[in-house]
């Protein structure tokens, strides 16, 4: 290949809020670039986990070359970082974003700016990219570009009178959008000669490469044979191969420059050594100082998987494994619980993270998954001076022992329409929210500051958030510290034995509301017995609620006409088959939806 | 000869109760006529086939067989006499319903054969019939009753019905009292229950239905044209009937030798106690099963060929229906085999919780048993 001019390459991601179009652009830059005939075209192909396109989602950055042909008559080269979609992975966010020079603001012509398009804006301005607005969606009837474009100037403060306004989806003036990106985002800069700098912003894992590292190198040069090292983990490696992302595909070439991005693999078994953020460099002339930014994120909520079937434990560990490989932020250590044998307890970014790897476990490796209530790290100080780090419930020590409590705090950002204003304060006050302020955006949205504890919002914070402001409002937070906090662990007795698997950490404030749903919830989910099941909340030996479930006076079939066995049999089985999907606790089956059910205690409001 | 029982369906009826999941339904006369050409000629494409078996007992069931006019009942049975050898003794019954009977169809039946009657009268209250939807009163059913005995027939069996819709524990004896005093040979008693696709299913909802739970208050009170739907009694009222059936019958002579049924001494229904006892049968016309050499198959259907395991499990689940229980000596003799050897966690579990009781060579339930019968039985599957 032809020697890269750095003029020539333009390093840029597209960021937005949620449903703004990320994708759909991302889909039509790389269709217009020809680098896909349109049979390859499959509607977003960045996306390309099963779990993404479904759910409309990120999840992994991916980074795609084109070569796109000016109307200057020059070839350059674009980089397109595709960044991940939600707030669980804000740090992955920003390490892609710090690959980049520049970023494409996409914003919806109908919808305006949000709550993520703010964030996201102010993060990449924090990375010092230069922000080109694109208004989208302008083929929708309910489209006001004008008013949107004043929005952006106001709310953002960034120049956008010239933004292009385009449908992603029909591809008008995407042509439009591809001749600014040469304009407005600069080309990079770096010294090809200088010791080698290079940021790693993803890995994935392959069965025959090993770990694919993906880089954007900021000064040096790197290629085969070029012995790395990794700043923060220490890990060396020699460099096996080096090239850069086609549609899909790894396209090797010879070497990789300053300002280029790219790939690396190195025989390196483990993406645990190829932390996202790292810094590679020449083992044998290092650079100086490792680039900024780099931290190890830890999850921020746990929650036990247990497999439905006992057998399937090591089916399990296989499955966790093989999904860490891609994930170097998922952990897990094996733990057991009475009520639902071995298992392990998890730890995610969020809630979403949780749930992805929850149906990546069921649909690609086929498991049946008991999920316990997630839950977040507390921080346990004992009165021995002693503290721990607390991700499940039952290893809380004894109260006697306990000197006080801290649990996570976030600090949130809710846009919301005025109307909404009042029901979203009182949804973040319910929620033990402490309000920091208020800012109009224009006459009719506001943005509210909060700091909210964790675990109040990792269960059901946004549905209710959306149910009540009708969709109107969006939200996103980050991780603030610690505070002290009076928590209390909720345990849940089912016929006077305590069930591990259901206990809980909660404030102590909204304990018994908690207990009151919980007992009524498991009331709905536990099947008669032939005796009476009491189920109760308590707190340490205080019985906080209690619920019934009546005896079963009587499951007779009268009926069994015209000698139809086969339908009496069906019967019985289903009886049967029913019961094989229940855990014994003491001589009580509880069915295994049961123990997720605390996550469901709607908001009755 | 083995011993065969014939069972032929007949799906017609002058209208569809309220709480009917049966198939069945109103139909025409030229439709009934050709209904009843196809019966026949199945019963006549088992020719030699039917060589092997002596029938010692058949059933004619439904729907209302009884609307069918009494010449389409005489053919049934010239069909079934030229195939096959019909003991003299056989058990021959037709299911009827009030306001549907005359003197010549029963005429006709005597002639047939048939020596006992199934009347579906299901209460002696006439609000209570109103509310099942059945087409007839109680008074209508004692001129039946009336008629039938006037033919000759001396085994009369009276369909009733529990737990129906605003029934309570003193209607409910008034019933069983009433009917008792007519001194029928057989009565089955029933407790509704709500299935879907009924009328009764749309009102009483699906809580109430496999799970039974009858908490009243779950209970919506619906209009649907111009009848009020009462609440359906509660679980310990319906179970207190149950118990009342037995104990007020037994005062009148009969006693319970199945979950539901109850007879005077030596009238038990041998075609019913045929099901439970696996003797084989053949059914005739829409939706009847068929059970022979170790196959099942529903009308028109591919046989399903039973396991050794199938077996097993409906030896014990169908046999428990009797109150006498199930014979360890007899399955023994059936497969080889002993019930305690295949079936020991299971017996030793029920026997602890109560469900059931050894008497002998039997295994029955008891009456704590009888009430969660379902549950019992579903742990005989293996």
């Amino acid at each position: 290949m032809a020697e890269i001019n750095q003029s020539k390459i333009r390093n840029f991601c597209i960021i937005a809020h949620i449903d703004h179009g990320k994708s759909t652009l991302a889909d039509r830059i790389i269709e217009m670039t020809g680098l896909l005939t349109s049979r390859e075209m499959q509607s977003q192909v960045l996306d390309n986990m099963e779990l993404e396109r479904e759910r409309g989602i990120t999840i992994k950055a991916q980074t795609v070359r084109i070569v796109y042909q000016a109307k200057n008559g020059e070839e350059y080269i674009f980089n397109l970082i595709d960044t991940p979609g939600h707030v669980d992975f804000n740090y992955e966010v920003s390490r892609s974003l710090a690959a980049c020079d520049g970023a494409i603001l996409v914003v919806d012509a109908a919808q305006g700016v949000e709550a993520q398009t703010l964030a996201n804006v102010y993060l990449a301005l924090d990375h010092d990219l230069d922000v080109m607005p694109v208004i989208n969606k302008v083929d929708l009837p309910s489209a006001e570009p004008e008013r949107v474009i004043e929005e952006i100037e106001d709310i953002i403060g960034i120049e956008a009178q010239d933004a292009p306004r385009i449908s992603a989806k029909t591809g008008l003036n995407v042509e439009e959008v591809l001749e600014q990106i040469i304009e407005k985002i600069p080309a990079p800069a770096g010294d090809a000669k200088a010791p080698l700098k290079a940021l790693i912003f993803d890995s994935v894992y392959d069965s025959y490469k090993g770990v694919i590292v993906f880089c954007r190198i900021k000064e040096g040069t790197i290629r085969k044979g070029t012995p790395v090292l990794m700043m923060a983990t220490g890990a060396k490696a020699e460099v096996v191969e080096v090239g850069y992302f086609g549609a899909g595909q790894f396209i090797p070439c010879e070497e990789l420059s300053a300002g280029m991005v790219g790939y690396i693999t190195a025989s390196i078994k483990n993406v645990k050594d190829t932390r996202v953020g790292d810094t590679i460099t020449n083992a044998q002339s290092p650079c100086s100082e490792p680039l900024p930014g780099y931290k190890k994120v830890n999850p921020m909520v746990y929650c036990g998987m247990y497999p439905a079937d006992g057998a399937k434990y090591p089916d399990l560990r296989d499955a966790l494994e093989k999904l860490q490989l891609n994930d170097a932020s998922l952990q897990f250590e094996p733990e057991t619980s009475v009520a639902l044998g071995f298992g392990y307890r998890c730890g995610f970014l969020g809630l979403l993270h949780l749930e992805i790897i929850q149906e990546r476990l069921e649909r690609e490796y086929n498991l049946d998954l008991v999920t316990t209530a997630p839950g977040v790290v507390y921080k346990v100080y004992k009165t021995n001076g002693e503290m721990i780090e607390l991700t499940n419930p039952s290893n809380l020590p004894d109260p006697s022992e306990i000197e006080y409590m801290e649990e996570p705090i976030v600090k949130a950002e809710i846009m919301v329409t005025s109307e909404y204003i009042g029901a979203i304060m009182d949804l973040c006050q319910e929620r033990r929210g402490i309000y920091e302020g208020m800012e109009y955006m224009e006459e009719t949205r506001a943005v509210l500051h909060y700091r909210l504890p964790l675990n109040e919002i990792i269960y059901d914070f946004f549905d209710a958030l959306k149910s009540r402001s009708r969709g109107y409002a969006s939200f996103d937070y980050e991780l603030d510290g610690y505070m002290q906090s009076e928590l209390v662990k909720l345990d849940i007795l089912i016929n006077k034995e305590e069930v591990d698997a259901l206990s809980f950490i909660v404030h102590a404030q909204t304990a018994y509301e908690r207990g009151r749903r919980m007992c009524e919830k498991l009331k709905e989910e536990i099947p008669r017995h032939l005796f009476e099941i009491p189920i109760q909340a308590a707190i340490g030996s205080k019985i906080i609620a209690r619920e019934t479930v009546r005896a079963m006076r009587k499951d007779v079939l009268a009926k069994c006409y015209g000698g139809d066995i086969t339908r009496k049999k069906k019967l019985l089985e289903k009886q049967k088959e029913g019961k094989k999907r229940m855990r014994q606790v003491g001589n009580v089956e509880i069915p295994q939806k049961a123990f997720m059910s605390v996550l469901k205690l709607d908001d009755k409001k | 000869m083995k011993p065969l029982e014939i069972y032929v369906h007949i799906p017609f009826c002058v209208k569809k109760c309220n709480y009917c999941d049966f198939l069945s339904a109103p139909a025409g006369e030229q439709e009934q006529r050709k209904y009843v050409e196809s019966l026949c000629s199945q019963i006549r494409s088992y020719g030699n086939a039917a060589k092997a078996y002596c029938v010692i007992s058949i059933f004619i069931g439904g729907g209302t067989p009884s609307v069918l006019e009494e010449e389409r009942i005489a053919e049934i049975f010239r069909a079934l006499r030229d195939v096959f050898y019909i003991e003299e003794s056989a058990e021959i019954t037709i299911e009827m319903n009030p306001g549907t009977v005359t003197k010549d169809k029963l005429k006709v039946y005597r002639q047939a054969g048939v020596n006992r009657l199934s009347i579906g009268l299901q209460s002696a209250d006439n609000s209570e019939l109103q509310i099942l939807g059945r087409i007839h009163t109680f008074e209508d059913f004692l001129e039946t009753y009336g008629m039938a005995r006037s033919a000759g027939f001396g085994n009369i069996n009276v369909d009733l019905m529990s737990a129906v819709p605003g029934q309570t524990n003193e209607s409910f004896i008034r019933t069983l009292q009433t009917v008792a005093k007519l001194e029928p040979e057989h009565i089955s008693a029933y407790s509704l229950i709500i299935e879907e696709g009924t009328p009764f299913y749309e009102v009483y909802g699906e809580k109430n239905c496999a799970e039974g739970a009858k908490d009243p208050k779950d209970l919506k009170e619906e209009r649907s044209e111009g009848l009020e739907y009462p609440k359906l009694p509660d679980e310990d009222t319906e179970r207190q009937m149950y118990y009342d059936t037995k104990r007020i019958l037994k005062e009148y002579g009969y006693h319970r030798y199945e979950i539901s049924n109850y007879a005077k001494e030596g009238y038990e229904c041998l075609h019913n106690l045929g099901y439970w006892n696996r003797t084989e049968y053949l059914g005739f016309g829409d939706g009847a099963a068929s059970f022979l050499n170790h196959a099942r198959w529903m009308s028109g259907e591919e046989p399903e060929v039973l396991s050794k395991k199938d077996e097993m499990e409906e030896y014990m689940f169908l046999g428990l229906r009797k109150t006498k229980g199930v014979s360890k000596t007899k399955f023994k003799q059936e497969f080889g085999v002993e019930m305690d050897h295949i079936y020991k966690k299971v017996l030793a579990d029920m026997e602890s919780k109560q469900l059931l009781e050894q008497n002998g060579d039997f295994v029955r339930l008891t009456e704590k048993g009888i009430d969660v019968s379902n549950y019992v039985m579903s742990e005989f599957l293996l």
